[in-house]
């Protein structure tokens, strides 16, 4: 059973179709990133999945229907929205307070012990906080919370490397724990590369690649081509091409490696270049195309 | 509208994800604390004004031995009228504050959410929209009530303490200030008074800024009042009567009410005022109020199930 299940989910917001058709299976303990461009329909969506939004289609997380059962399914999932969304007035102790108050999932000694290891005082209020340190809260809380899925919408939005480092670290150190399930969107992609197993971009509200992440790594190789062999790495049809420095760098879908090797050097593409890759291509869908 | 999937076993539910089960009226409870650390002035204002009032008529008992002395040839009516003045105003004080303090609040109330996207963090825990909105409307309603009748029961008591420490001190007897002005009697006219006339005779208006503040992008007050305005004005101009303005004002100041409920003055020192929860209670005006009050904050609950940050 997956944790969650769409089918043909759209969203508009009066002419503005921010969802346009998107069919989307998650399973149990996977770590899902959703990567798009700004405005490509990815808030929207974490939106719809915790129950913020009304859409049309076929969705359910957890079993629940998230806008009918808002209430119910937050008793499993978990939502950071970003940064800036706990209560300036809120005092550190209160938001304790009031998370056990209401969750009966919610372990008030885990939180304590996270909260702990920073230097936030237990008194303080969250204005009075730095960004880091309220993203820190912020996850201490989620991370207390027994819940099956979590869900992160650029939750290290803002914040300096080191804290993103720190927040991804902790998050697959403490709480990952191949039970459950954890769904992200983020602009960094770069620090999610080794934490995700699935990957999902989108745009202009469609999916428009999706693959698990061993796949992504047996599928997709990046070449810096010898000057001399640029002709012959065009023949084995590259999915996108750039330059470098003056070198070309051809990104190859499912080419034998040994192949490539004669051309250039081999190596993983990042999830960056991959994604300029696909959502750079006019026909947006080229994946499925080159093979 | 999304469409519903019966395919979904129900076995997955009772499974790996069976929720915990917790009390209904938990999230109620917390909810309505929260909303007293976020709202400190349901407090801190009628605290704040208690303390001011009663410093002022701390000084004001210098007078207090000389004039007893010239009341004493008088009888028990005269002697409650020379003295209870201080003891109403304390009490109006907090009525006023009642129904300011509700007035901003509710305006904020789903506002303040929305604009510093905490309503985002208060959706991702596992509470209602409808248990949310419930635990805002107590506050005026219920909350508020209790706690200025409380402030303004305790003003009354050291007021008395204060005057009969001074009264002995200067050799006069005290008997006559605790029999004019009872202080137990008192306290229960006053929490009757406010929790009638105050919170829930001006419900509607409370429920009405309520929707408002769980609508507008901003300048609620604005919104809320503007459509009154209106309302009025249009009524004024096209009828050349006020019913309408009347009618809101009534309820905001309670006016209305005092008609319908205690004959006489309202005052809690007044012997004459006697409390007819019958005559409240039989009220049309008031189970219409509240019915108008429940549309209100429901609406303001479905606002709020849809409404994001700004």
């Amino acid at each position: 059973m997956p944790v969650i299940e769409a089918r043909g989910l759209r969203k508009a917001f009066g002419k503005t179709i921010a969802i346009d058709g998107i069919d989307l299976c998650v399973q149990e303990g996977r770590i899902l990133g959703l990567i798009g461009p700004n405005g490509a329909g990815k808030t929207t969506v974490l939106n719809a999945i915790v129950g913020l939004i009304p859409y049309e289609g076929q969705l359910k997380v957890l079993g629940h229907d998230p806008w009918t059962e808002r209430d119910r399914l937050m008793r499993n999932v978990t939502f950071i929205a970003d940064v800036a969304v706990l209560p300036p007035w809120m005092r550190v102790c209160q938001a304790l307070d009031y998370v056990a108050g209401v969750h009966p999932r919610f372990d008030r000694g885990k939180a304590q012990g996270f909260l702990a290891k920073t230097e936030i005082g237990s008194a303080s209020r969250v204005r009075e906080l730095s960004k880091g340190m309220v993203t820190q809260l912020q996850l201490a809380l989620v991370m207390a919370i027994d819940a099956r899925l979590l869900v992160l919408d650029e939750p290290t939005l803002g914040l300096d490397i080191l804290y993103r480092k720190q927040f991804y670290d902790t998050l697959l150190t403490d709480y990952y724990d191949r039970t459950r399930t954890i769904l992200v969107t983020t602009h960094q992609v770069e620090e999610l590369q080794h934490v995700l197993t699935d990957l999902m971009f989108i745009n202009h509200g469609r999916i428009v690649f999706d693959c698990s992440m061993e796949a992504f790594e047996s599928r997709y190789l990046e070449v810096t081509v010898h000057p001399d062999c640029i002709s012959a790495a065009r023949e084995l049809r590259p999915m996108h091409e750039r330059q470098l420095l003056g070198r070309n760098i051809l990104l190859f879908d499912s080419v034998d490696r040994e192949k490539l090797a004669a051309v250039g050097d081999v190596r993983t593409p990042s999830i960056a270049d991959l994604f300029i890759a696909v959502l750079g291509n006019p026909a947006g869908r080229s994946q499925g195309a080159t093979r | 509208m999304n469409t519903r999937s019966n395919t979904m076993p129900e076995t997955f539910v009772r499974g790996g994800i069976a929720p915990l089960v917790m009390s209904a009226t938990r999230p109620l409870y917390w909810s309505v604390r929260r909303e007293l650390w976020e709202n400190r002035s349901i407090y801190l204002a009628p605290l704040g004004i208690a303390a001011a009032f009663l410093v002022g008529f701390l000084i004001s008992l210098i007078h207090l031995p000389a004039k007893i002395r010239a009341l004493s040839a008088l009888g028990p009516a005269d002697y409650r009228h020379a003295i209870a003045t201080p003891y109403d105003i304390a009490a109006g004080l907090m009525m006023i504050t009642t129904v300011l303090v509700s007035v901003f609040y509710c305006l904020d109330a789903l506002y303040g959410e929305r604009r510093d996207r905490s309503i985002l963090f208060w959706k991702s825990l596992p509470v209602s929209d409808r248990t949310t909105v419930l635990a805002k409307a107590i506050i005026p309603i219920l909350i508020l009530p209790l706690i200025t009748s409380v402030i303004g029961a305790a003003m009354h008591l050291i007021m008395l303490i204060a005057s009969s420490v001074v009264l002995l001190g200067s050799g006069l007897g005290v008997a006559p200030l605790w029999a004019q002005l009872p202080w137990f009697q008192m306290s229960l006219l006053l929490l009757y008074h406010i929790i009638t006339v105050h919170a829930l005779w001006p419900a509607p208006v409370y429920g009405w800024l309520m929707l408002v503040s769980a609508w507008a992008r901003r300048a609620t007050f604005l919104w809320a009042s503007l459509p009154v305005i209106a309302v009025a004005g249009v009524e004024a101009l096209a009828f050349h009567s006020v019913h309408f303005a009347e009618l809101v004002g009534g309820r905001l100041i309670g006016a209305s009410a005092a008609d319908e409920r205690t004959p006489g003055y309202m005052f809690p020192t007044n012997p004459m005022t006697h409390i007819t929860p019958g005559t409240f209670l039989g009220s049309p005006g008031l189970w219409i109020g509240l019915a108008v009050t429940a549309a209100f904050v429901a609406a303001a609950t479905r606002l709020r199930r849809s409404g994001g940050p700004m």
